[in-house]
Formats: C-alpha cells, structure tokens, sequence
C-alpha cells in the first residue's frame, strides 16, 4: 500500500469511528441500557433474516434483468404495440411507491391468482419493481452500440438473432454491468419493505428480535451493518467494473 | 462483374419527424462492361455511400433495379442476407468487434455464417494473415491496434470467406496519410490479384491507378461514367471537370 493510499484509510477510519463514537455519545445522553447479550442470543434469527435477503434480492435480480433485456428488446422493435406494453409498465411501476406496489401486488393479485407462498410473491413483486429500472438501463446499453457494429454484423452475413447474441448483447452487457451492480445494491435495501407483508427476510427479524427484547440499538444497528456487508462491496465492484469496460471501437 | 443500375432511386423518411422523405439517389442507371474493378467518385453527400450500401445488400432501393452478371438483387430480407454472405463489405470505421481479438474477428464469419470448425477456421486465416503482415497483431483486440491494423484486419475478414465481389465504403477516410497508404497498397495488391472490387473513395490518384471504370455520383446520379483513362482525361461535363480540379489540385 503506498503512502497516500494508507493516509486516505486512515482518515476513513477516523471518520467512522466518529460517527460511531456520536452513536455512543447520544445513547449515554439518553442513558441508554445496552443490552447487547440478549440480542445476541437470537443471532440465529439475524443470520437467517439475512440470509433470506441475500436469496430474494438475487432472485428480484435475476427476474429484473430478463424484464429488462425483453423491454430493451420491445422498445427497439419499432412495433407499436410492444412499446406501448412496455411504456406503460414503466411508468407505472416508476411512477409508484414499492410500498403501494407490495400491498396491491400481495393482498389484490397474488391472492387473486391463488398465490400463496409470500417468498415468491415478494421476489415477483421486486422484480417487476426493479425490472421497471432495468428496462432503461439496458435501453441505454443497447443504444450505446454504434451503429457501425450492426451493419458489420450484417455484412458479414450474420442472421438478426446472430448479430444480437455475439456482437450486440456482449457489448451491451459489458456497458450496463455497472448500473446493474448499482441496482442489486438498491434492490437488496428496498427488499427490506417486504417486511410489510410478513415476509421473514432481515428488517423483520430485526423488529422481532426488538419485540423479544426491547432493545432497539442493538437490533436496528447490526442490522444496517448488514445490509452494508452487502452493498459496501457491491458499490465497490460496481466502480471497479466501471473503470475497467472500455475499449476502442 | 457486369453491373447494371436502372433507375435506382432511394428515400429515407426526413429526420424533422413530419412525415416528408429525402431523397438521396434520384433515379441512377449505369451499365458497366466485364470488368474487374469499379469506383465511385463523388462530393460528399452525393450518394456514393447510399449506392454502395444498396449493391452490398444493406439496404432496399425504393425503386429501381440493380444485376449483378444479369442476376437481379434480391429485394427481400432473406435473399439479402444470402447475397451479404457471399460478397464482402468493409466500412470506414467500426467494423471490427471490440470484444474480440482480431483473430476471433476472423473466425467469427467462418464459424458462424460459413460452418467450418473452428480448426478449419484457424488453418484458413494463417496464410492470409501472414501474407498481409498481420500476423503478430492476431492476439491483439481492436483498442489495441492502429487505424491502419483495425481497417487491414477488417479487409481480411471479408476476404477469408471467399466473396464473390469486395465492397469497400471509403475505407481511408478515417485514417491519417500513413495508415492510408498501407490499406491501399493492400487494396491494390487485391486488385493486381484480379479480385472483384467496388470502391468508394476520396482517393483520386487512387482511383486512377486501380480502377477499371469509374462512375461520378452527385446530386444523387451518376453523372458521368467510363473507363478510367477517359473519365480523367475528357472530363464528361462541366460538373465532373470542376470537381476533378479541385480533388486533383
């Protein structure tokens, strides 16, 4: 590591272990109990909360990249009817609250339907949230493509679906890799609302385990350091994969 | 390759979104003897670029028809992609695939359009890149290379799938006078090999030297048009004389 390097670790940790020391300071302000050992008895409940997230959050990834994909897809296809599908979708889900989305998605249509697993209705319900997203995140990747690399594909002679799968589709996922990054780190803290409908991912078990114990700090803190285990990384991948895609055309 | 033109004319819708067209060839015609190389000449903007797209098989003229050795080109979607995979086109930039090295470029066509193995593919490019010294650049992606390289390779790669006919859309006019010279002395070494060429260029003396008849295009016509010596030397009209004095200055 080199100096200045070592110097801005440094300083980082200083800074956080300021705000965790303002954390310290105000809870002694108001006297605060910390009662650290009975939380840490239902740490099996945190790490299957956590777990949880972790599966949801990715399943709502995978889900919202196809959306996004087919989406792109529709609206380059200059057919009205497939963008118009697609528009209305869009702006809809943006245009509304996650929240709004889980009570009619859960209580109205998956009851509707006749589902009941509350996991797979919460991970559908994400993934068309993000997938609303994903939609112009892969729009702009797909546009991003010069039009000089579809005529070459062209020229030389691959079939529409060829050029899209071996010339199009590498290149665009290559440029919407860091978006992409960006938004499972969203996707993993709006999962945290699907608490709301009684799905047992980590926010849930943390409000439980205050429930239980009545210690709100020792719930509600390891459970943003939780949530920051996995977007800290998730954000620094993303800048990493940002700095590393780019090539000549 | 007797080419004959009658009547081609080609609009696009007009970009100011009102509903009117442009249109860029006003009705070209053109019956060339059998010949081994002809070049397009023109001021920017005329229509040679548009014209050349149409022979290569990218786009559908509006009206008109265009025969290769009194075959008509096809004007649906499948007959164009059956004549892209038996004819080459090189553009003048873009045409690599950034995601892949220059060999993986090469193989791409052989591979994907033309069936062979990949063994068979790797046989094919050895001598043509060896040839063309392009050898040591086979592992290198296209960020990696020149101008010069990047514009050689893509010639190649239309080359090794043994076209009938070499389109080649102002392939110099991105590249500075050196790497000019080097894609040239390529092309005119194709042209010594008695390869079949249509060519788009700014390069007069170019032209000159390896051109068996030129067409003048302007103003979305073929104004003028003859065997090379002719056509520089008994300038057809006013315009074509005008344009070769300052071009030739």
């Amino acid at each position: 590591m080199t100096g200045t390097q070592a110097k801005r670790v440094a300083v980082h940790t200083a800074v956080v272990a300021v705000y965790a020391g303002l954390i310290w300071l105000a809870a002694a302000r108001v006297d605060y109990a910390w009662n650290w050992e009975g939380v840490w008895e239902y740490r099996g409940m945190f790490v299957k909360g956590w777990l949880a997230t972790v599966a949801i959050s990715l399943a709502a990834l995978v889900g919202s990249c196809l959306i996004g994909v087919l989406g792109a897809i529709c609206l380059q296809s200059r057919r009205v009817v497939l963008e118009a599908v697609v528009r209305v979708y869009v702006e809809l889900i943006r245009g509304t609250p996650l929240l709004v989305q889980l009570l009619i998605g859960f209580y109205l249509v998956a009851t509707a339907v006749g589902l009941e697993n509350r996991y797979v209705a919460g991970a559908l319900i994400l993934a068309l949230f993000s997938g609303a997203y994903m939609v112009e995140i892969f729009r702009g990747g797909l546009a991003a493509i010069p039009r000089g690399q579809h005529d070459a594909a062209a020229a030389i002679g691959l079939s529409p679906w060829q050029s899209f799968w071996l010339v199009v589709l590498p290149q665009a996922a290559r440029i919407v890799l860091p978006p992409v990054a960006g938004q499972l780190a969203s996707l993993i803290k709006d999962s945290s609302l699907l608490s709301v409908i009684a799905i047992s991912e980590f926010t849930l078990a943390a409000q439980e385990v205050n429930s239980f114990t009545y210690s709100s700090l020792e719930s509600y803190l390891p459970l943003a350091a939780g949530y920051l285990m996995l977007t800290l990384p998730l954000s620094w991948i993303a800048g990493m994969l940002e700095r590393r895609f780019h090539f000549d055309a | 390759m007797r080419l004959v033109l009658d009547q081609v004319r080609q609009a696009f819708p007009s970009a100011d979104g009102r509903g009117g067209q442009v249109e860029v060839l006003r009705g070209c015609s053109l019956a060339t003897d059998d010949i081994r190389s002809l070049v397009l000449v023109g001021p920017s903007g005329g229509g040679k670029s548009t014209l050349l797209r149409i022979l290569a098989g990218l786009d559908v003229p509006t009206s008109g028809q265009v025969s290769f050795d009194g075959t008509p080109l096809p004007r649906d979607a499948r007959g164009r992609l059956a004549w892209r995979r038996t004819v080459g086109t090189v553009f003048q930039a873009y045409n690599l695939f950034p995601h892949l090295t220059a060999l993986d470029n090469l193989l791409l066509p052989l591979v994907h359009v033309h069936r062979l193995t990949r063994a068979e593919a790797v046989r094919r490019v050895q001598e043509p890149l060896a040839r063309f010294g392009l050898a040591e650049h086979a592992a290198k992606r296209p960020g990696q290379m020149s101008g010069g390289q990047k514009q050689r390779i893509a010639i190649l790669r239309a080359l090794v799938v043994e076209p009938s006919i070499l389109f080649l859309d102002e392939p110099t006019s991105a590249l500075d006078p050196e790497m000019t010279a080097e894609v040239l002395e390529m092309i005119r070494e194709l042209r010594d090999q008695g390869r079949r060429l249509v060519l788009v260029t700014h390069q007069m003396r170019f032209a000159k030297k390896v051109a068996d008849e030129i067409a003048f295009v302007a103003d979305g016509v073929i104004e003028a048009h003859g065997q090379a010596t002719a056509f520089f030397e008994m300038p057809a009209t006013p315009r074509l004389a005008g344009f070769l004095e300052t071009v030739l200055a």
